[in-house]
Parts: C-alpha cells; sequence; structure tokens
C-alpha cells in the first residue's frame, strides 16, 4: 500500500512528514476528532506504520518523533471524548464477565445487520463490505499487541481466541484471508487499505479505536473489554447478514466469512468475557472501569457507524414515509 | 497422543468443548472439530446444531 492520499491539513501533514519533507505542524481544531475524517485518517496512517507500512515510506519513519506526538495530542482528545460519551459507567458486577455479555444483549442501536438481511440492495450491500474492509483485513492484529501484556489465564484464553482467529494453522481459514476472498467475490478490491481513501471518519475511528487501546499499555483492560463486546454483538448479525447475501444472490465464498464468525463468536465471546475479562478484573480489580469503559465505547461507535450507513442510504427517511 | 477433553457449561450459554476430535449429535451424525475449542449448543435453538449460534440470547430475553 502506498500512501493514501491527504483528507485535509492533518492527514496531509502527515503524509508530508512521512515522505521526508519539512512542514508546519498543523494545530487540531476544537470539534470532535470522531467525526473528523482528515485527523482520523492521520492516526490511521501513524498506526499503520506499527502493521504492514507503505510501500513509499522507509520503516524508520515508525519512531519519528513528530509523529508520535501528533498521535499522543489526537489520542488524548479521542480518549477524552469518549470518557465523556461513555460517562457514567455501570457499577462492575460481581460477574463481570456476565455483565459484558449482558451489556451487549443490551445494545439498543439501529440494526444494520437487520437492514442487510432483509432490505438492503446489492449497492448498499458492497457499501457495507467496503467500509467493513478497514478493520477486517486486519482482523486480530491489534489484539496480538496486548497478548505480551497479559499473564495467566487471560494470557492463555486470548492465545487461544487469537489462534482460532488466525486459522489454526490453516491459511484457509485466517479471517482476514476469508475476507479477502469475500471482497474478491463480491467483484470488490481485496487489496489491503484499497478503501482507506473512500470509508467514513466513523468507519476510521472504529479501526482507530482498537489500536489506540492495543498500542498503549494502559488501555489493556479496555482492549479487552472492546473484544468481549465485539464478539459478543457479532454471531447474530453475521447470521443476518450471510441471509441477506444469499437473498441477493451473492457467491457463496461472501457469505463463507460471516457463517465462519457465526460459530467462531459464538465461542470467542465467552472466551472473552469469561476467560480474559473476568479473569483480567478478579486478579486486578483496579482494572475492571477500564473493562466496562472498552465494552461500552465499542458498542458507541459500532453504533455511530451503523447509523451512518444508514443515514447514507436515508433508511430512516424512507421508513419515516 | 491422546489428549484430555475438557467440558464446561457457561451460564445461560452454551458447552465450551477442549480436545475432542469430533462430536456426535443426536441423530448418530458426527461432525468433525475444526478450532481449538468449540461451543456445543444446550438451548436446542441452534440452527447450525450441534453448535452454539448464539440464539439462546432470544430466548433468555
Amino acid at each position: 500500500m502506498r500512501v493514501p492520499k491527504q483528507r485535509g491539513p492533518v492527514s496531509g501533514w502527515v503524509s508530508a512528514v512521512m515522505r521526508g519533507r519539512n512542514a508546519e505542524v498543523p494545530t487540531l481544531s476544537a470539534g470532535s476528532v470522531i467525526g473528523d475524517a482528515d485527523v482520523q485518517l492521520a492516526l490511521w496512517m501513524i498506526y499503520e506504520l506499527h502493521y504492514r507500512g507503505f510501500d513509499d515510506v522507509p520503516d524508520d519513519v515508525e519512531w519519528v518523533l513528530s509523529l508520535i506526538q501528533l498521535r499522543r495530542e489526537i489520542e488524548v482528545r479521542f480518549e477524552a471524548e469518549l470518557r465523556a460519551a461513555m460517562a457514567p459507567l455501570p457499577t462492575v458486577a460481581d460477574d463481570l464477565g456476565q455483565q459484558i455479555l449482558d451489556i451487549a444483549d443490551a445494545d439498543g442501536g439501529p440494526s444494520l445487520a437487520l437492514f442487510l438481511q432483509r432490505e438492503a440492495d446489492a449497492g448498499q450491500m458492497c457499501d457495507y463490505l467496503r467500509e467493513r474492509s478497514i478493520t477486517q483485513l486486519k482482523e486480530s492484529d491489534p489484539h496480538s499487541f496486548v497478548l505480551g501484556r497479559l499473564e495467566g489465564l487471560a494470557k492463555v484464553a486470548l492465545a487461544e481466541l487469537q489462534y482460532d482467529e488466525y486459522g489454526g494453522g490453516r491459511l484457509e481459514r485466517l479471517h482476514a484471508w476469508l475476507y479477502a476472498q469475500a471482497l474478491r467475490a463480491a467483484g470488490l478490491d481485496p487489496t489491503y487499505g484499497a478503501y482507506i481513501e473512500q470509508v467514513s471518519a466513523v468507519t476510521l475511528a472504529t479501526a482507530n479505536v482498537m489500536s489506540m487501546f492495543a498500542m498503549n499499555r494502559r488501555f489493556r483492560a479496555a482492549s479487552m473489554g472492546h473484544l468481549a463486546v465485539f464478539e459478543a454483538t457479532s454471531s447474530v448479525p453475521c447470521r443476518r447478514i450471510a441471509s441477506g447475501l444469499g437473498r441477493l444472490g451473492f457467491p457463496r465464498e461472501v457469505a463463507a466469512y460471516f457463517e465462519e464468525h457465526i460459530e467462531a463468536d459464538a465461542v470467542h465471546e465467552q472466551l472473552a468475557a469469561r476467560d480474559i475479562c473476568a479473569t483480567m478484573a478478579a486478579e486486578q480489580p483496579h482494572l475492571a472501569p477500564d473493562i466496562l469503559f472498552g465494552a461500552a465505547t465499542c458498542l458507541y461507535l459500532e453504533g455511530l457507524a451503523a447509523a451512518d450507513l444508514l443515514a447514507r442510504w436515508r433508511v430512516e427517511e424512507r421508513m419515516a414515509s | 497422543m491422546t489428549h484430555p477433553i475438557s467440558v464446561r457449561l457457561c451460564p445461560d450459554g452454551p458447552l465450551l468443548v477442549r480436545g475432542a476430535d469430533s462430536v456426535t449429535d443426536d441423530t448418530g451424525v458426527e461432525h468433525p472439530v475444526t478450532r481449538p475449542v468449540v461451543a456445543l449448543c444446550t438451548c436446542g435453538k441452534s440452527q447450525r446444531k450441534p453448535w452454539c449460534d448464539a440464539t439462546h440470547k432470544a430466548i433468555r430475553r
């Protein structure tokens, strides 16, 4: 992948610095960073240096101080915005694992999956597949950064979950690979980062929050709380989406990705909530509120992403008329 | 090499099984295990039996 086209002054500055040019450091505007495509793309690009990097950027740009400084500045704003939106957090229950599953169950967000199952046209389905490619083509990669920060049963459970995500020793079961196959079968571009210039600010935010939680040790508990809710809100929607793909006559390879996640995530939600999160909280009770913060953040951002797509397709308007 | 099989029941949820090579369902059909841990349906409503597909959540509600 090459450095994406800038979306404003902040991503433009990141792009210039990555190519070794001197440029004046941009000031972040006062508004929301979650809804700012320029800022989210800038953050995504800085994180990407720690994943696959860019063909036209030297590897050692990963640790250029001015980029790390900007990343930090954006992260502080991103966290503050999320903390404000999530306040007040629920009280930590005795059975934190069950509490997380209950939080996921109580999700009252707009049902994107229901719309995709019953009403979406092929163009809207492709739109959804493109947006989701940003997180799914590096599915599970953020959480691999957390593995080294955990101990005991929580580490064992995350490793077990990741091994399944990474195909259990078989490339053809690697989830990110399955997603690339799904994109190809749907007639879309399976190349890593192909749609980064087109996706929405909130799609970038859903990807960035996972990297922010995974790459900062202080967010290790939030990262696992986020993972648990992500897994616990996946099986049923994946079943709906697979059914929608069948209704629209998409090739089998497209639904195969979602079908794999019906069974996989029914396992993973139990592992993540009970073996990872509940164990972490039992061993280090001070981490429990952050687990809940991560859990709530997942629902919040995924809800924004769903609302954003439904609004793009003018679904509410149509339903109201 | 034989692996010990472990089974755990999740409250209001599936049975988590580790170490099994296959699961035989109530009609005698054998289903190969293809992941490190599998979740078996205990509510009886899964559409992908013997595997759990999280349908139990809709029932509990």
